[in-house]
């Protein structure tokens, strides 16, 4: 009898350690089924195309945003970037406040927000779909970003909150509340709102699931498939350990490792370009040909120039806001010296690191080309055929693998790294507008926290699709509302502007020795 | 002669052995002491946001603890012995800031003690003293 009950027991037992795996497979099923049904309709709204075109308007918005500001600002990326160079290096801040927040450490950390994914995984994307030409388009589109970024980060530092007890909270549910207040404008405090509402969505979907769920894809390509959920209560463990624990260690080292893998990425994307330097103007030949015939691409030019501009746009999120926020905390007492600041971002993170990636894509020959040189298009005739068969990281990294046979290791651990540190700098942002919504406080802010590390569960555990649809459309609603803004209030950026520009043609203001 | 003396001092009982070593010169002479205290600091360090928003609190918070904690008392019992004093306390690099210290107040000499510890970390990066030797636009004592 005894006997008899054990064995039941150690069948029942082997039966549930063999359904486990299963079990967990069909919850990760089950969340996708709900999420996509959830969010489909807010994904279709924002990223719907013009009538009978395949391009998105929220990229064109982006884009004519970008334009308009770089027009009324007089091209001030190109005018200006010496200055911003200067300005990081500390010639102009007063030693007296050292121990402050430099202009280098505002622009860092905005930056380990945006390098990231998109740099990696979203420029391999563009260049399989729009082909070399889309490079073009996306320096091009960076190039003007800049712009937004000086416009926005300028409002952040001059609308932020600076509390008694020396903290400060800037963003734009700042700069459209006080701006508009200021201007005599209506509507600031709705756009705020809306704006802190679609921020509280984008942090918890483009700077948590997305990064968890990229963050699991890749692990699993080093260790073999496992249930996502395993991936995502292991990540949500360690941000909790940061943003709830305080736990500062963590997220030093990984503020310390971030950049270090950032320079160590660019470094080796320039090695490899210079192991091929003779392909070095072939590969600008294809960008520049592309660029404006498409070169057989699926879409022809318009489809290089999507694939750039929204590359770009996703990538370096000028326009979006979020860096507004970042910036906010930085010393200076005049709030246009971080705008100039923070139009390097965009470069850096564009013009820079994204052309990095696509050229070492071009010019290790991962893009199939047929003997015609046009390219080779896949069986769906989606995307160009690729030397393995490879799309997004995957495609990144077989290129560097290519070149240096153990580089995907050290890819996937910066992958890994980077979506860690773009989380901790969302749960940030979205902190920030939901404390804007529901008042600064111990308990409101542990609240969010909580919730967004459920949402590093979901993410890794919902799969890339409904996933990555709903992190986009909810960062890129936050452009609809902070660009609105933004050309309301550009005039008083002007003004900033045009003073400081003045006092510092007179010597007003003046380097520090 | 109203020499001064700047004194690298942070509370421990090296930069005590420095500062007592100071003292007495200045008494002999007639001078008077610069206490300082420098926050080791980089604007090139890399914060999280949380830290990024809650620095300046921060800085203010070890203001005041570096006024309160190591200078107070030190310059009360200099004071009492007719010691004419000075404080100084800022961020930045230390040795670099001793010598700014030293020329902005016209220093006659900087005085700093030494751990005594020759770690690996020095061997590599050098150390306060090391730097500070190479540098400095007066005479430098460092006292063991």
């Amino acid at each position: 009898m005894h006997r008899k009950n054990l064995h039941a027991a150690i069948a029942a037992a082997g039966l549930m350690m063999v359904s486990a795996p299963a079990y967990a497979q069909s919850v990760d099923e089950k969340v996708n089924q709900l999420f996509a049904s959830a969010t489909g309709w807010f994904v279709n709204l924002i990223f719907s195309n013009f009538p009978g075109t395949a391009f998105p308007w929220i990229v064109a918005w982006l884009v004519i945003g970008a334009t308009v500001f770089t027009l009324y600002f007089g091209f001030v990326q190109f005018r200006a970037i010496g200055h911003s160079i200067a300005l990081v290096k500390g010639d102009y801040s007063d030693p007296d406040d050292a121990g402050e927040v430099s202009h280098f450490q505002a622009l860092a950390t905005a930056l380990s927000g945006t390098v990231g994914l998109g740099n990696i995984a979203g420029v391999a994307v563009a260049v399989s779909i729009g082909g070399p030409g889309a490079t073009f388009w996306m320096i091009l589109a960076g190039l003007m970003g800049m712009a937004s970024k000086f416009t926005e980060c300028t409002l952040g530092v001059k609308y932020r909150n600076e509390y008694a007890d020396g903290r400060v909270s800037g963003g734009p549910m700042y700069y459209l509340t006080k701006g508009f207040a200021e201007r005599g404008l209506p509507g600031g405090k709705v756009l705020a709102v809306m704006f802190s509402v679609f921020c509280i969505l984008g942090a918890l979907g483009g700077g948590n699931m997305f990064q968890a769920n990229q963050a699991h894809q890749q692990i699993t390509g080093i260790v073999g498939a496992y249930p996502g959920w395993i991936t995502g209560v292991v990540f949500a463990g360690v941000v909790f350990a940061v943003i709830v624990g305080g736990l500062k260690s963590i997220a030093r080292v990984t503020e310390k490792v971030v950049p270090f893998m950032g320079i160590l990425y660019v470094g080796t994307a320039l090695i490899i370009i210079l192991m091929n330097a003779d392909q070095i103007g072939w590969a600008f030949g294809q960008i520049f040909a592309g660029a404006f015939t498409g070169l057989g691409v699926a879409g022809g030019m318009i489809g290089a120039l999507i694939q750039g501009f929204k590359r770009a746009a996703f990538s370096n999120e000028a326009g979006v806001g979020s860096a507004a926020i970042a910036h906010s905390a930085v010393r200076t007492k005049e709030p246009i010296t971080e705008g100039f600041v923070s139009l390097l971002e965009p470069f850096i993170d564009t013009v820079v690191i994204c052309t990095m990636t696509a050229l070492v894509i071009i010019i290790t020959g991962q893009l199939v080309a047929g003997p015609d040189g046009n390219y080779l298009l896949n069986e769906a005739g989606t995307a160009i055929q690729t030397v393995g068969g490879t799309s997004g990281v995957g495609l990144t990294s077989a290129a560097f693998g290519s070149a240096i046979s153990w580089f995907p290791y050290v890819l996937a651990l910066a992958v890994v790294l980077f979506a860690f540190s773009t989380m901790i700098s969302w749960s940030y942002y979205g902190l920030k507008a939901w404390t804007y919504l529901f008042g600064e406080g111990e308990t409101t802010e542990l609240v969010f926290k909580v919730i967004f590390c459920i949402f590093v569960v979901i993410g890794a555990a919902a799969n890339l699709g409904p996933v990555i649809d709903f992190s986009d459309a909810a960062i890129f609603a936050m452009a609809v509302v902070n660009i609105i803004g933004l050309y309301f209030l550009m005039p008083i950026v002007k003004r900033e502007l045009n003073s400081y520009v003045s006092r510092l043609k007179s010597g007003e203001i003046k380097k520090f020795e | 002669m109203s020499g001064k003396f700047v004194v690298g001092y942070d509370g421990s009982a090296s930069s005590q052995r420095a500062l007592e070593f100071a003292v007495d010169r200045a008494k002999a002479q007639g001078g008077a002491i610069v206490l300082a205290h420098v926050l080791e600091w980089s604007p090139y360090s890399f914060l999280t946001p949380t830290e990024l928003e809650e620095r300046h609190k921060r800085r203010e918070e070890e203001l005041e603890r570096a006024e309160t904690a190591i200078m107070t008392t030190i310059v009360k019992d200099l004071r009492a012995q007719g010691v004419t004093v000075d404080t100084v306390i800022k961020y930045g690099n230390i040795p670099e800031l001793l010598v700014k210290i030293a020329k902005d107040c016209g220093a006659i000499q900087i005085v700093i003690g030494r751990s005594g510890h020759s770690t690996f970390g020095a061997r590599v990066f050098g150390s306060v003293a090391g730097a500070l030797v190479q540098s400095a636009p007066v005479p430098c004592t460092i006292v063991p």
